[in-house]
């Protein structure tokens, strides 16, 4: 792929050229924007800018030692686990419901179950607000759950989804005809083998949580800040390196999380192959 | 023979409730019998299957069991063994818990369990595979875990849906024995479904041919073969010259045909209907004779050799008769060589008892006359 072929044209090369500089432009504004900010929560000046006077563990003393962001990590990860959860049970089984063939009104369903991640998060945000406040589900920690897990579901629906596309169908009547129930054939068989689309899925929902700010911005009081509504605030009153430390222990966690998930998936296909 | 096994009576399937896929289906399946039901594909053979195994419900009708209805029966409590065509081994387990499931969902003691899975492995020549993840087996060795997964729980009919479909020619050869042997052995009673009809031939006790959701005829190999009862039947199982003709007269047991280029046949009367209607004469290639008596063989015909293919064994002869632009001979290579080239004129023919006047076929795509 990287060697360019003989018979190449001039064309074919400016092509090649055309799309190394586009591939570097988004490798560009994508990384490096995280890998600039990162190590400045090592500055041991308040200040944003290059060159660093010195380094120093300061920041992170100083959310560790805060109590605001200490709240604020354990409401996070109360929610991002509870909406994981919940999240991760249904969409799995929406996915499986919306598999069988003989469903009516798929389509209509699906696109009810997606529009959290198509509608704008502002509009969700205020809906939910005037909703959840009937229900006194605004200023705790259950409202937040709630609307963390419509928010995640899509995700674990749309990756279980595709996973299922690649089940064999017969691997499961397989299952029944040797005599296992459906719900037996369905822990045993069929959701080990979707593992992978779970476990993505619940990822993708656990991270979109972790870093969800408008809603909660909505439905949280005090007492229910979430991370990045700690660091939003950090941000606003006093700018310091705390929130970046924040941030970078976010970052390693979310990209610890996926690797994670490569090595698991990378570790089950050494023994497996999924059967076509 | 004894009660039936299996029966389908009056069954019906249609998915979208306006084409039936399966067509009043009446069929008796007998104890330790290996039925095979061969058809082109798209012709319900497969759901058949699927509605014995239970994975899909009839529309109407009723398939009993030891003259039980079944109807009602979830898959996992008719104790039947499923082969699949893509094997539908599970991924994520090896060999050894592929075949333990059936056991252990049977809460089946575990040291007569291992006894039971390596008894199957044996019995399918797979003994030292044991530890092996499916993913490591080539697709034959996969099917054969197939097979000993199905009858591990000595279930009480084994099902196959085109088990060997996915198999290069020579390792199917050797399947179907093995699994001919493997029936031999157990004396289970297999359904077995196949769009091949050398296996069908092969391994059959009984085989019932199936076309647009309906039984053509069901029989033994040898009795499809030579006495095919209408011309789909003998158009799908085994090679056959057609001819097409109208009846000119109907003498009980023959009947006089003539074809479309006013040349008359004398055939035996199997399914025709009152003279002046339309009729198929089946031939087969091996019956027809070069050089014929004329004593004993009342149709001869000059016909022209287009080709000769070598096929080993046996040398097939390709004329064309009448409308029948590819007539096939067949004559077995033996000391008897022979002389012909392309291009050359010969007499063929063939005895009254080997044409069967059958109806007017029509395949679907193309009709005739």
């Amino acid at each position: 792929m990287w060697q360019l072929s003989p018979h190449t044209t001039l064309l074919g090369k400016l092509w090649r050229c055309t799309f190394l500089v586009f591939c570097g432009a988004v490798f560009m504004f994508l990384v490096l924007p995280v890998l600039i900010v990162l190590p400045l929560s090592f500055n041991s000046e308040p200040y944003f800018n290059y060159p660093m006077p010195g380094f120093s563990w300061r920041w992170y003393q100083n959310i560790v030692e805060n109590e605001m962001w200490m709240v604020s990590a354990k409401n996070s990860i109360i929610v991002g686990l509870a909406s994981t959860a919940l999240a991760v049970t249904l969409g799995t089984l929406a996915a499986l419901g919306l598999s069988k063939p003989s469903l009516p009104l798929k389509k209509l369903i699906v696109g009810i179950l997606i529009s959290p991640m198509i509608v704008p998060l502002v509009i969700t945000g205020v809906g939910m607000y005037i909703f959840y406040a009937k229900y006194n589900l605004t200023g705790n920690l259950p409202g937040i759950i709630i609307a963390h897990t419509v928010i995640g579901t899509p995700f674990v629906l749309i990756s279980v989804t595709a996973a299922l596309a690649g089940f064999n169908l017969n691997i499961a009547r397989a299952g029944q005809s040797l005599g296992a129930t459906p719900t037996y054939v369905f822990f045993k068989i069929t959701m080990p083998l979707i593992m992978p689309g779970i476990i993505y899925g619940g990822l993708l929902a656990f991270t979109s949580s972790l870093d969800e700010l408008v809603v909660v911005m909505f439905l949280a009081g005090v007492e229910e800040r979430t991370i990045p509504m700690q660091m939003w605030t950090g941000l606003r009153e006093q700018l310091s390196p705390s929130v970046l430390a924040a941030a970078t222990i976010l970052v390693i966690l979310l990209v610890g999380l996926l690797l994670a998930a490569e090595l698991l998936r990378r570790r089950r296909e050494r023994y497996f192959v999924s059967a076509k | 023979m004894d009660k039936p096994h299996v029966q389908f009576i009056d069954v019906e399937k249609s998915y979208d409730g306006e084409t039936l896929v399966v067509e009043k289906l009446n069929l008796d399946i007998f104890s330790g019998e290996f039925l095979t039901i061969l058809g082109p594909s798209g012709s319900g053979k497969s759901t058949c299957l699927s509605m014995l195994a239970g994975f899909e419900t009839a529309t109407c009708g009723e398939i009993k069991l030891h003259g039980k209805s079944i109807n009602s029966v979830a898959p996992h409590k008719r104790n039947f063994g499923v082969v699949f065509q893509n094997y539908a081994l599970f991924p994520h387990m090896t060999v050894f818990d592929n075949l333990m499931f059936p056991l252990k969902v049977r809460k089946i003691p575990l040291a007569d369990a291992h006894k039971k899975v390596h008894r199957a492995l044996e019995m399918v020549w797979m003994g030292g595979f044991a530890d092996r993840w499916p993913s490591q087996l080539s697709g034959g060795q996969q099917q054969r875990i197939a097979v000993a997964r199905a009858l591990v729980f000595t279930p009480d009919l084994i099902l196959m849906d085109e088990p060997l479909g996915a198999l290069d020619r020579q390792l199917r050869e050797q399947l179907q024995q093995e699994i001919k042997q493997i029936h031999n052995e157990l004396g289970v009673t297999f359904v077995y479904v196949t769009h091949d009809q050398n296996e069908a031939m092969t391994m059959s006790d009984r085989v019932a041919i199936f076309n647009q959701g309906v039984i053509q005829q069901l029989a033994t190999p040898d009795s499809l073969y030579e006495c095919p009862m209408n011309a789909f039947v003998a158009e799908f199982f085994g090679t056959n010259n057609r001819l097409i003709g109208k009846v000119l007269q109907d003498n009980g047991e023959t009947c006089r045909v003539e074809l479309k280029d006013g040349s008359q046949v004398e055939a035996l009367a199997v399914n025709i209907h009152e003279a002046g209607t339309r009729t198929t004469l089946a031939i087969r290639p091996e019956r027809v004779l070069i050089q014929p008596n004329r004593d004993d063989c009342p149709n001869v015909y000059k016909v022209k050799v287009k080709e000769l293919t070598y096929r080993g064994d046996h040398i097939r002869i390709h004329t064309s008769l009448c409308e029948n632009e590819d007539f096939v001979v067949k004559i077995s290579n033996n000391e008897k060589k022979v002389n012909m080239n392309p291009g050359e004129t010969v007499e063929i023919g063939w005895r009254v008892e080997d044409c069967r006047a059958l109806d007017p076929y029509c395949s679907d795509s193309v009709c005739p006359i």
